[in-house]
């Protein structure tokens, strides 16, 4: 309780004076451009914030948060990736009606809930991280108001995020009760306690805990709302929920339970077992009934989780670097991906048609390359950065010789492939000629053209020559370990 | 360095070729021609340089290589190497691929730039998996040349091309990464005894492991290679696949692609587990056995064209599969020669079949029937390949099969005799070929311009090189004598291989760096 650091909190002051100068610049002069810009410059200078505070020795805000590291290293992820959403939405944004403002505020206030929650090491600091998140996608998602299927999906993420938070506060109840601690840092005791009468209640409270951050990670059977979000929200917005709001729980998830040895619980292990198995499938086999772009990325997601989690059953100490490894690759397909997304959308709708890429290829040859490599490297298919992701997962499975989930991952990319390249082979297929009347051009801003670019050297640069990165993670991760 | 610009000049020459296509649609075809022949001169100056009789020690070693270290963390490194029958095989690539294009020249009128891109990142990755000595670049090329093969057939393909190439696609996606588990599997095993985590080739070989890891891990090496061969049951892919696909992939496809599934089996599955391989000879040289006839019985019975000669292919493929887990000197020696010459005999068909149906826009047989007298240079030339084809004697093929069988003769009799019946078979559709498409009556009244002057060079290259391999092979079982020297030499000396001592002893005193055929040539 003695040790506070305020020095070590800049990049979460950074973040959180941003939305409060953003609200009253508008306030005084509404401008998108304006607005746009300083929100940009809001995460540039989180981002730059950082390496500062990684040079300070102490750097725990105890009990509530603890900017090791690790944490740092997700919050720069999580800021360059809602960077790239930001820099994404701006020419979005400009096709849409009403006030445009608003929704850098919104997700500014996102990423400095999902920036809380990779650096809480205590139930309350996390529940509040969650909430500021999840309460600012409410509002992204059903955004453009106009539109009855953002509404939908708003709704649906508000309820059954709401009905999950209350499993999640239950199961830190449970657990408190019997740990009498809400430190995430001590869960360690959990390990001596394994053997003991107040099992029940704390697997019960795991169990509660586990629905929680389920619903977040969106896998099975905690996946409902995923397919109805990612259609009904705005592309960008989409981008960020796959990413930024996924990621950061992904990151809570692996550094708090990697420490508790999940083989002591062999029911718990069995659960997240099946829950990646489940995933991996459901995932992939409904990905293959849909026409829908986005609802493809989204049980394509749904399986990408269920492979995360082969590495996190695995356990150990070089699974942290697979996992953030991994989670690095999917951030930057992923925002690829959707980028490409919404550059294509209209003032109508979403291109989230199949038939809206048939013969992109055609008419704007670099829009479709980069999204042919961003499918590959969902695929994980080599010279991109999904591959070595896939490679590295399947590593760590392989060396804890978890045979049935790898091989149950292998049989799963197979299937992936199918959809991915149903969508491939439609950006080169020639158009319908009658098609080209309807079609609508893409909008592209010189921010969204030179953020693809980046993203997609990136995404070639990681699966040609993925050592720096590693080397970076590995030296960060240390401190975890 | 010279064996990494045999793979980014291609690399950088199909770029080059999708972007010249906005300016010229000459420009693509004749930078991919360019490109290869680079390579094909590179190849043939490493030849001259570093394959001579002289500077080839009897077994081991590597005469061209490149390492540099790419991912450290996992022991990984950008390691090539080239022995003789890389060297072979690199050189089939180019001098293949240059057929394919010119053979491509006026099939292909869309998409120009983006099919050479294709064909070239393919050759890539096929001169690739013929160089890696590190088993994690080997995967990398293995699944890079999957993606361009994909869009081929997809996009240039025929009336059934997407079914096909998703077919194709996924077959070769699920084996290749159960490869991958079983590299990984070799790695931790490795790595874990040895305490050095690599992925090198060198370093793998002669890991000790229980008779049951060795099955399992040569199990899902031998799975990958035996879809890219291919063996019966996995086989089901390559006549769809064949079939589909634009000329310049069928020849790809029929000339490399299986290929490196031969060479695949050679390098890697019996020297990096010779217990398991020995083990499960009878079983892989059963299979082989079944594909020889099985895939010749389903060549004579089809009507379209290419799907015959793509069910050759299998019948052809099924020889190397026995020769190569029969495992002595003859046996490997035939095995070159046979991935060699059917490489090129069967890389000739599908030009001529691609030429044809350019011609008469059908592959059914049922539509042909005396095009001799209409078109008799194809006439000739085809009936030359289906001759090939059925193992006469002055054409590569007849010494590739002939060394295989006189190879698998002292491991399994039974084997060898059921394998000859697959050369009467051979004989029986090569030649019903010939007289369903070319002789007989001229139902529909056919008139067709024949060979053109291009298509007459690109065929005669092909007879000249099948010619020298049926007559003079010597050059090539010299060139190759090293590298299947350390092949066997990995390998402890098995029933087979003393078997097949005892025999050659016979004629041959007993040198093992002494091959038989120093002393008759092609018998």
């Amino acid at each position: 309780m003695t040790t506070a650091n305020p020095a070590a909190l800049w990049p979460l002051i950074v973040m959180g004076a941003a939305p409060v100068v953003i609200m009253l610049v508008v306030a005084f002069y509404r401008h998108h451009g304006v607005t746009a810009v300083l929100t940009l410059i809001s995460f540039v200078l989180a981002f730059t914030t950082l390496p500062g505070v990684s040079s300070l020795t102490s750097r725990e805000i105890a009990p509530l948060l603890l900017l090791d590291d690790y944490a740092l290293f997700y919050m720069g992820l999580l800021f360059a990736a809602s960077f790239v959403v930001a820099a994404l939405s701006y020419s979005y944004l400009e096709r849409h009606e009403g006030n445009r403002e608003e929704f850098y505020i919104l997700l500014l206030l996102a990423t400095l809930g999902s920036a809380v929650l990779v650096a809480s090491s205590h139930f309350a600091s996390f529940f509040l991280g969650l909430e500021i998140l999840s309460v600012s996608l409410y509002c992204l998602i059903a955004y453009p108001r106009r539109d009855p299927y953002g509404i939908e999906g708003g709704i649906k993420y508000l309820v059954l995020a709401g009905v999950s938070t209350a499993f999640l506060l239950f199961g830190m109840a449970l657990i408190y009760a019997e740990l009498g601690t809400m430190e995430l840092g001590r869960m360690i005791l959990l390990q001596t306690m394994a053997g003991d009468a107040h099992r029940l209640m704390l697997l019960t409270g795991l169990a509660m805990i586990i629905v929680g951050i389920g619903f977040k990670l969106a896998v099975v059977p905690f996946h409902l709302w995923t397919p109805d979000v990612y259609e009904g929200a705005p592309a960008p917005v989409t981008a960020f929920v796959a990413t930024v709001s996924k990621g950061s729980m992904f990151a809570l998830l692996v550094r708090y339970f990697t420490q508790v040895d999940l083989h002591l619980y062999r029911s718990l292990f069995l659960v997240f077992g099946l829950i990646a198995i489940a995933s991996m499938f459901v995932g992939n086999l409904l990905a293959l009934l849909q026409t829908n772009v986005k609802r493809v990325l989204a049980y394509s997601s749904i399986a990408h989780l269920g492979y995360l989690l082969v590495a996190f059953l695995a356990g150990g100490a070089s699974v942290v670097t697979a996992i953030t490894f991994y989670l690095t690759a999917y951030f930057i397909t992923t925002l690829t991906a959707f980028g490409i997304i919404t550059v294509l959308s209209s003032r109508a709708r979403d291109a989230d048609a199949l038939e809206d890429y048939r013969g992109l290829f055609w008419r704007h040859p670099w829009l479709a390359g980069i999204f042919t490599a961003a499918l590959l490297s969902l695929a994980g298919i080599p010279l991109t950065a999904g591959f070595i992701g896939k490679f590295y997962i399947l590593a760590a499975g392989i060396e804890s010789a978890l045979w049935l989930p790898v091989i149950i991952l292998v049989v799963n990319s197979a299937i992936g492939l199918f959809y991915y390249l149903r969508i491939v082979i439609a950006l080169y297929t020639y158009p319908p000629p009658e098609a080209e009347v309807s079609r609508v051009a893409p909008s592209l801003s010189l921010a969204g053209s030179l953020v693809l670019a980046a993203l997609t050297l990136l995404l070639v640069w990681l699966g040609v020559y993925p050592a720096p990165l590693i080397h970076a993670i590995q030296t960060t991760i240390a401190s975890l370990l | 360095m010279i064996l990494a610009w045999l793979i980014i000049v291609p690399i950088m020459g199909g770029l080059l070729a999708w972007f010249l296509d906005r300016w010229n649609p000459k420009g693509p075809r004749w930078i991919s021609l360019l490109a290869l022949a680079i390579n094909l001169v590179l190849t043939l100056g490493l030849w001259a340089k570093h394959f001579g009789q002289a500077e080839l020690p009897p077994y081991g070693g590597w005469p061209v290589e490149v390492d540099r270290t790419w991912i450290p963390q996992f022991g990984i490194s950008f390691h090539l190497g080239m022995d003789g029958l890389s060297l072979l095989l690199v050189l089939l690539t180019s001098f293949l691929g240059i057929m394919a294009v010119a053979a491509s020249w006026t099939e292909i009128q869309d998409r120009v730039g983006f099919f050479h891109f294709n064909v070239m990142w393919i050759l890539a990755g096929i001169t690739g998996v013929f160089l890696a000595l590190d088993l994690f670049l080997f995967y990398f090329f293995w699944e890079m040349m999957l993606i361009p093969m994909y869009f081929l057939i997809a996009l240039w393909g025929h009336e059934n091309r997407i079914y096909a190439s998703i077919k194709f696609f996924i077959f070769t996606q699920v084996s290749g990464l159960l490869m991958l588990l079983a590299i990984l599997g070799l790695y931790f095993l490795h790595g874990y005894q040895t305490g050095i985590f690599t992925f090198n080739y060198e370093q793998l070989l002669g890991t000790s492991m229980t008779a049951a890891t060795a099955r399992w891990l040569m199990l899902g090496f031998f799975i990958a290679f035996a879809v890219k061969l291919p063996a019966v049951p996995v086989h089901s892919w390559l006549p769809d696949a064949h079939t589909e696909a634009p000329t310049a992939g069928s020849v790809i496809l029929a000339g490399l692609l299986l290929k490196t599934g031969a060479y695949g089996l050679l390098r890697f599955v019996v020297p990096l587990f010779p217990g398991a391989a020995l083990d499960f000879a009878p079983v892989a040289m059963g299979l082989a056995v079944i594909g020889i006839l099985y895939g010749a019985l389903l060549a004579f019975a089809q009507t379209d064209l290419k799907r015959l000669v793509a069910y050759t292919s299998i019948s052809h493929m099924g020889f190397v599969l026995l020769g190569a887990f029969a495992w002595n000197e003859l046996a490997l020696q035939g095995v070159v020669m046979q991935v060699l010459s059917h490489g090129i005999s069967t890389g000739a068909l599908f030009i001529l079949v691609g030429a044809l149906q350019e011609r008469i826009h059908t592959r059914d047989l049922g539509r042909m029937g005396g095009l001799w007298a209409t078109v008799p240079r194809m006439g000739g030339v085809a009936l030359l390949f289906a001759l090939a084809s059925l193992g006469l004697p002055g054409l590569g093929n007849f010494v590739g099969e002939f060394l295989v069988l006189q190879g698998t003769y002292p491991v399994s009799a039974r084997m060898t005799v059921l394998a000859a019946v697959g050369l009467v078979t051979a004989t029986v559709y090569s030649l019903g070929m010939i007289q369903r498409a070319f002789h007989g009556p001229n139902q529909e009244g056919w008139k067709l311009p024949d060979l053109s002057g291009r298509e007459m060079a690109i065929l005669a290259t092909l007879v000249i090189v099948l010619v020298g391999l049926g007559l003079y092979p010597q050059p090539v079982l010299d060139t190759t004598r090293q590298a299947l020297n350390s092949f066997r030499a990995s390998v402890p000396p098995t029933r087979a291989e003393v078997s097949a001592q005892v025999v050659r002893s016979g004629f041959d005193g007993d040198d093992p760096a002494q091959p038989a055929l120093d002393h008759g040539g092609a018998p």
